[in-house]
């Protein structure tokens, strides 16, 4: 047992901290750090640059462009990554139907497919959660008829993610309504620029545009954009929300967002000394530094199983990972609310576009706490999470 | 970075977890606890035996040589089978004292008797008022010809009913709260002038509150620097709390077993109790507690060979926090899931939640170490 990074590793971090700061955009980094949206020639400018240094898609098998490093390596550059901060691949892409394809797919499918994922030539969207289908996701109603060499594709998708700038959508979709509801069900990539796809954003709390409703209206695809066979979507879909949970404790945005709070805690001032000089504001932001250590070595456990002992099936403490990481992302925009208390109430109109630098160092702050409640709610809602070590790991 | 288990490391676990299978199923523990003393000779006969109480000291001295992580894995087995025999006063806080701080003379003296299973060790430290505060000492070691006299009241010495040698923080000078002029010093309990009250404790063990009257000893009392002992009792007590840590992850995974077998065979309403979804959740949190706390009770272990002594305590500090909190927690939670039974003195679960809630509160709380935490930052 030896808690100590080893040479390699180290070396090996310094040769990640060395890039991000030589290569990624400063301006984009500001808004990170600010917690600011980023635009998407933004992010899609920082994911090639990313991408020529070969560390676009680095999880991926080294024969469709990934790396071979050991689940150290891949956890140094995620938290590495998140610290700086710049903006992660793009998950819907990358994490989501990348390994979807590579796993599932046929060959024609991936060779088309993935290198445009890694060098995010189509932006990609997920296709899962509908009005009436959240965290009881397999009772999907969206319907692909096949007709001929088509699926005929009718139904709604919502809370659709940067559906605003997507080229491709990966949507779970029921070809067998007589089935049991897991069985029915078929993973089908499509363009959202095919006739009949229209988005509609959804302005959330934060008064931002992430998410978006969806909705498919006699929409035509051909028979070759299913990805494996017909009706076994639902065990790609397990498969890929299985990968999405390991990398969702996100220690590094944490961290970074704690350096922020002791930086701005310094500034602010309350009682005639800043803020960062309160007892009560130290052993707040003490207990969740305890959190968050605690957190990263059961990732670093995590982390170190899947290394020595193969990934195969996601870790059920996964689930733990993500309870403890959204509360603890959570906690972190909370603490940052209380550094600047009363201007937290001004609303920027503008939204976060860049054109009121005037408001820029507490603009975000307010819709920043209030956008981070759905990290408990997204990727399996914590309580389904529970449901899952009850299960998995309780044998309740 | 690797949280595995070596191969001694593993085979040490396995003899520790099977020789309390065999002889300290909660039954037996019952029986220990109404021996002279409150605990059995008998298992810590076994213990010496097995070479487990000479598992830290150097070869050199008899011992195995063996780091924090075996001390880790005997602990937590210890707290998972609530083991009343004292491994923590003798082996990790007097032997800490020796390893750490004894000279040559004094490890020959005192380390075979507590490998061998013959000697047990006490630690004299807290005073009226001195709650968490190693640096408060009001009880004095005077100088007397070469050797030392040595006055005062201590209280709640674990072991301190039953100990042969007792190690007993004083002040050789300077005001009560002065981190300087504080020494550690070898007494035999059954010196003149040492009177102890022995009582038990509400989890189980036995402690004693001790007045030290006129108590003479030789120059060869003092471990280490008599007036600037604190870094060596700070140092030893961070082992202590870094053990008891891992004691408490033991006693936190036996009770969240405990609680959710019997949400497993409890039946109300004609079902499984844990077919509840409100009760599922409960269990989940407290699964979530008790891998959080894990995680603090290895860097806990694997600090102890941080270079920077700062940087060792806050991290045992951070430990401490995160093991009180989830102690208390799974604690609470493991009566609360058990019902009525978990009221019993009958039902082992409470006495898991007993011994949980003294160690939160021994070497200070979780509040004494999240101030600890806040003062010097941890990240």
């Amino acid at each position: 047992m030896d808690l100590a990074f080893s040479k390699e590793e180290i070396a090996f971090r310094e040769e990640v901290r060395a890039f991000f700061r030589d290569n990624v955009p400063p301006e984009t980094r500001r808004k990170m750090v600010e917690g600011r949206h980023l635009s998407k020639e933004e992010m899609i400018t920082w994911w090639r640059i990313l991408n020529k240094k070969g560390w676009g898609v680095s999880h991926w098998p080294k024969e469709y462009g990934g790396t071979v490093w050991s689940s150290v390596q891949h956890y140094i550059f995620n938290e590495e990554l998140q610290m700086h901060p710049a903006p992660a691949p793009l998950a819907f892409g990358v994490s989501m139907v990348g390994p979807v394809i590579y796993t599932f797919g046929n060959e024609a499918q991936k060779k088309y497919y993935l290198p445009r994922i890694a060098n995010v030539d189509d932006w990609w969207c997920q296709g899962f959660s509908e009005p009436g289908s959240g965290s009881d996701l397999a009772s999907l109603k969206t319907k692909a008829e096949r007709k001929g060499d088509k699926y005929i594709i009718n139904g709604q998708k919502t809370w659709t993610t940067l559906a605003q700038h997507a080229d491709m959508i990966f949507c779970l979709c029921r070809t067998d309504t007589t089935a049991k509801k897991q069985m029915g069900i078929s993973f089908i990539v499509f363009s959202m620029k095919s006739k009949g796809v229209t988005v509609r954003p959804i302005e959330t709390i934060d008064g931002g545009h992430e998410v978006n409703e969806v909705f498919f209206d006699d929409v035509e695809v051909p028979v070759e954009n299913l990805i494996g066979e017909e009706n076994k979507g639902w065990d790609y879909a397990k498969f890929l929300l299985g990968n999405e949970r390991t990398g969702i404790a996100r220690v590094g945005v944490s961290k970074e967002r704690l350096r922020r709070i002791k930086e701005l805690a310094s500034k602010v001032e309350q009682n005639g000394k800043p803020v960062i000089e309160d007892q009560g504001f130290r052993e707040k932001l003490a207990a969740c530094e305890i959190e968050l250590k605690a957190l990263e070595l059961t990732q670093l456990r995590v982390v170190a199983d899947e290394g020595k002992h193969g990934k195969g099936k996601p870790n059920p403490a996964s689930s733990v990972l993500k309870i403890k990481g959204s509360e603890i992302q959570q906690t972190t925009t909370e603490l940052l609310m209380e550094v600047i208390g009363p201007f937290a109430a001004p609303y920027d109109e503008h939204g976060d576009d860049g054109s009121n630098e005037a408001m820029d160092w507490t603009a975000q702050i307010a819709p920043s706490y209030f956008n981070n409640r759905k990290v408990s709610i997204y990727g399996g809602s914590n309580e389904i999470q529970r449901n899952i070590i009850t299960k998995a790991v309780l044998g309740l | 970075m690797d949280f595995d288990l070596s191969e001694e490391q593993r085979l040490l676990k396995e003899s520790i977890d099977g020789l309390l299978t065999d002889s300290y199923d909660f039954e037996a523990r019952k029986k220990y606890q109404k021996e002279k003393g409150g605990w059995s000779k008998a298992v810590w006969g076994k213990l010496a035996e097995q070479g487990l109480l000479g598992l830290p000291f150097a070869e050199a001295d008899g011992g195995f040589g063996a780091g924090a992580v075996e001390t880790m894995i005997v602990m937590e087995a210890l707290g998972k089978a609530l083991v009343l025999e004292p491994y923590l006063a003798t082996v990790v806080i007097g032997g800490g004292f020796l390893r750490h701080g004894g000279s040559t003379e004094q490890k020959a003296a005192h380390i075979p008797g507590i490998i061998d299973g013959s000697k047990t060790f006490a630690f004299a430290q807290l005073e009226k008022n001195s709650r968490y505060d190693l640096a408060d000492v009001s009880t004095t070691a005077k100088k007397k010809g070469s050797g030392w006299v040595i006055d005062g009241e201590k209280f709640v010495v674990l072991n301190g009913e039953n100990a042969d040698t007792l190690i007993v923080t004083a002040r050789t000078k300077g005001g009560r709260r002065d981190r300087a002029g504080i020494g550690a010093f070898i007494v035999p309990a059954d010196a003149k002038g040492v009177t102890r009250k022995g009582y038990p404790t509400q989890d189980g063990l036995h402690a004693a509150d001790i007045t030290f009257t006129g108590v003479e000893v030789g120059s060869d009392a003092a471990i280490g620097d008599p007036e600037n002992g604190l870094p060596l009792i700070e140092r030893v007590v961070d082992e202590a709390r870094t053990a008891m840590c891992a004691e408490a992850v033991g006693a936190m995974d036996e009770s969240l077993k405990t609680t959710v077998e019997y949400l497993k065979t409890r039946k109300q309403f004609g079902v499984p109790i844990g077919s509840f979804q409100t009760l599922q959740h409960r269990a989940a949190d407290m699964f979530v507690a008790l891998e959080q706390a894990r995680s603090m009770s290895m860097f806990a272990t694997m600090a102890a060979d941080f270079d920077d002594a700062k940087e060792r305590a806050t991290a045992v500090a951070a430990a401490k926090v995160q093991i009180g909190k989830s102690g208390k927690f799974i604690g609470q939670q493991s009566i609360q899931l058990h019902g009525g039974i978990g009221m019993t003195q009958e039902a082992k679960i409470g006495h898991y939640f007993k011994r949980l809630t003294m160690i939160e509160n021994t070497f200070g709380d979780t509040d004494y170490h999240l101030r600890r935490v806040a003062e010097g930052g941890l990240v």
